[in-house]
């Protein structure tokens, strides 16, 4: 049995869990997921500033914090920080290891960053047909800022067996981070399909974080302990391909069937065919038990062959938007913010230029769920001590975007009273960066592992 | 004599909700598995499009996980373009699985 744990759910996760991880209990390996499409575009946006940037410089200082523990306790390290960048994310984490007398081998995998070679890949007849619209990539072709493809577990387990301590990777499927070790440890291969698909299960419940062991869990979420010092979650995987989930001793969270399954449901598609690089998972075929507190056990994934294709996650410039907000007080808050709105959306009209949306909505009232199940009745409306009014566009036009900004605060002073701007000044315009999923053949494109 | 009993999904199930482009995925957990056979009978995915109307502007697809006694669904075009473009304070639809859960159902004597 090896333990696999996960110590950062996303970039922007908490900086002390890692060093938990390694340090409140056994694990054989710890993967940090940092990418989501989100970070794609921030890296993009960081490597266009400095060639050397683009990738997860949070990572630099969390292997300075947990490198003597993870030398002491043989544990070894798995991320995608590298990003955008693996290169250059390998010598900052070497620089940490000198400067702290430690000699560790560090492998990148990379070869999935594509952005340079788009043209050669679509005069090769490669359309890069939008997953979601069917639309070819020739209609955005020049806008295109990044292009990355989602590589597998195999290069990952390539470099283990190559004796690297710390592999970092560029885009792969996040669960890979999970199943690469145990590919490594357990000698599976590349058609084993249940086998690999119990990995992918395995990684999927871990891969976001304390989100795995009890955090944001709606299920009687008022009793889970100890939120303040929640555990992250650790896979205990066997050579069968059954796991267990659960999370150190004394730490809080909870890790029941119930909280698992929620993580096991999100964000995936049609459940008998969760599609990676390695193989399809279907979750639909598997059994969860709890076995004992905060564990519980997964038996019977079944798997199906992988497909001829790798994903591909490309990175489009879509134009800018800004979004401001103030705050109106008691009494009338919902329908002074709902005047707010109105007046707001008259003279940004009036601007006469050209917005591709406009949107406001009330924070506090039902700006979260949108739905009209979800509208106050008029009587709660009345009593609302506050409401936040939250407006927003979006333009291909910078300068459209920009003059919308000096809208929001002369609202405080010529609309209507008890209003605050919430100190917070003009808003910002940023650049806004959209996502076109696409496949590609995977004889054109190969992880490259180097050590 | 069997009666129209309303419950919420809130009493009945939890959620979770994530977000792939301009899709949002809600996956709805029955709390006891005899509780899973209402949820397949009543949350249908015409039921769903109904529910987020004016949040949701594509295609509800429902899929089923008995194994876990949980549906799961993909509510399509429903993030103003995603993650990175929408002007929305839950850009993700991370809240929109208990959005979901808002839902009345009747469930008879079943329960």
């Amino acid at each position: 049995m090896i333990r696999i744990a996960n110590g950062q759910g996303f970039w922007g996760d908490s900086p002390d869990s890692p060093l938990d991880q390694v340090r409140r209990g056994p694990i054989d390996y710890l993967t940090l997921d940092y990418l989501a499409e989100v970070t794609m575009s921030i890296l993009q946006k960081q490597r266009a500033r400095d060639p050397e940037a683009g990738y997860a410089r949070d990572f630099v200082d969390v292997v300075g914090l947990v490198l003597p523990d993870l030398v002491s306790r043989n544990v070894r390290l798995v991320a995608n920080a590298g990003g955008l960048n693996p290169e250059s994310c390998r010598r900052a984490v070497l620089a940490v290891a000198r400067r702290q007398g430690l000699e560790v081998p560090v492998a990148t995998v990379s070869g999935d960053d594509i952005t340079g070679r788009i043209d050669e890949f679509l005069s090769q007849g490669v359309e890069f047909l939008n997953m979601d619209t069917g639309e070819p990539l020739s209609t955005i072709r020049d806008r295109v800022r990044s292009a990355s493809v989602y590589f597998g577990a195999f290069p990952i387990a390539e470099a283990l067996a190559g004796g690297a301590r710390i592999v970092i990777t560029g885009r792969c499927a996040d669960a890979a981070l999970v199943l690469g070790p145990m590919i490594h440890e357990f000698g599976w291969q590349t058609n084993d399909w249940d086998r690999l698909a119990a990995g992918i299960v395995a990684g999927h419940a871990i891969e976001c974080g304390a989100q795995g062991s009890g955090g944001n869990c709606q299920d009687d979420w008022a009793s889970i302990p100890a939120l303040a010092d929640i555990g992250y979650p650790i896979v205990e995987a066997e050579p069968d391909g059954s796991f267990v989930i659960t999370k150190h001793a004394g730490t809080g969270g909870r890790v029941t069937v119930a909280s698992v399954t929620e993580q096991l449901v999100y964000e995936i598609g049609d459940p008998r065919a969760y599609l990676t690089p390695d193989c399809g998972a279907d979750f639909t075929s598997f059994h969860l038990a709890q076995d004992g507190p905060d564990r519980v056990r997964c038996t019977g994934v079944r798997g199906t062959p992988a497909t001829p294709t790798y994903k591909v996650s490309i990175s489009f410039a879509s134009g800018f938007r800004a979004i401001g907000s103030v705050a109106y007080a008691w009494p009338d808050a919902y329908q002074k913010a709902q005047a707010g709105a109105r007046i707001l959306r008259e003279r940004v009209e009036r601007l006469g230029l050209s917005f591709d949306a406009i949107h406001s909505e009330l924070l506090g009232a039902n700006a979260c769920h949108g739905i009209e199940a979800a509208e106050p009745s008029p009587e709660l409306a009345a009593q609302l001590p506050e409401v936040v009014m939250r407006f927003g566009v979006r333009s291909a036009s910078r300068a459209a975007v920009e003059r919308f900004t000096k809208e929001i605060a002369p609202l405080v002073l010529s609309g209507p009273p008890s209003v605050t701007g919430l100190g917070a000044g003009r808003p910002k315009v940023e650049e806004v960066m959209a996502y076109w999923p696409a496949l590609i053949p995977k004889s054109l494109v190969s992880p490259v592992v180097s050590l | 004599m069997s009666q129209l009993t309303k419950v919420r999904l809130l009493d009945i199930a939890h959620s979770r909700s994530g977000d792939k482009g301009n899709t949002s995925n809600i996956g709805l957990i029955a709390r006891k598995p005899e509780y899973y056979p209402i949820l397949v009978a009543q949350v249908t995915p015409e039921r769903v499009k109904q529910h987020f109307a004016g949040i949701c502007l594509g295609k509800v697809e429902r899929f089923e996980l008995p194994n876990l006694n949980a549906l799961n669904f993909l509510l399509h075009d429903a993030l103003d373009g995603g993650g990175t473009l929408s002007l929305r304070a839950d850009p993700q639809g991370k809240t929109l699985g208990t959005a979901l859960l808002r839902m009345e159902i009747d469930v008879g004597g079943a329960l």
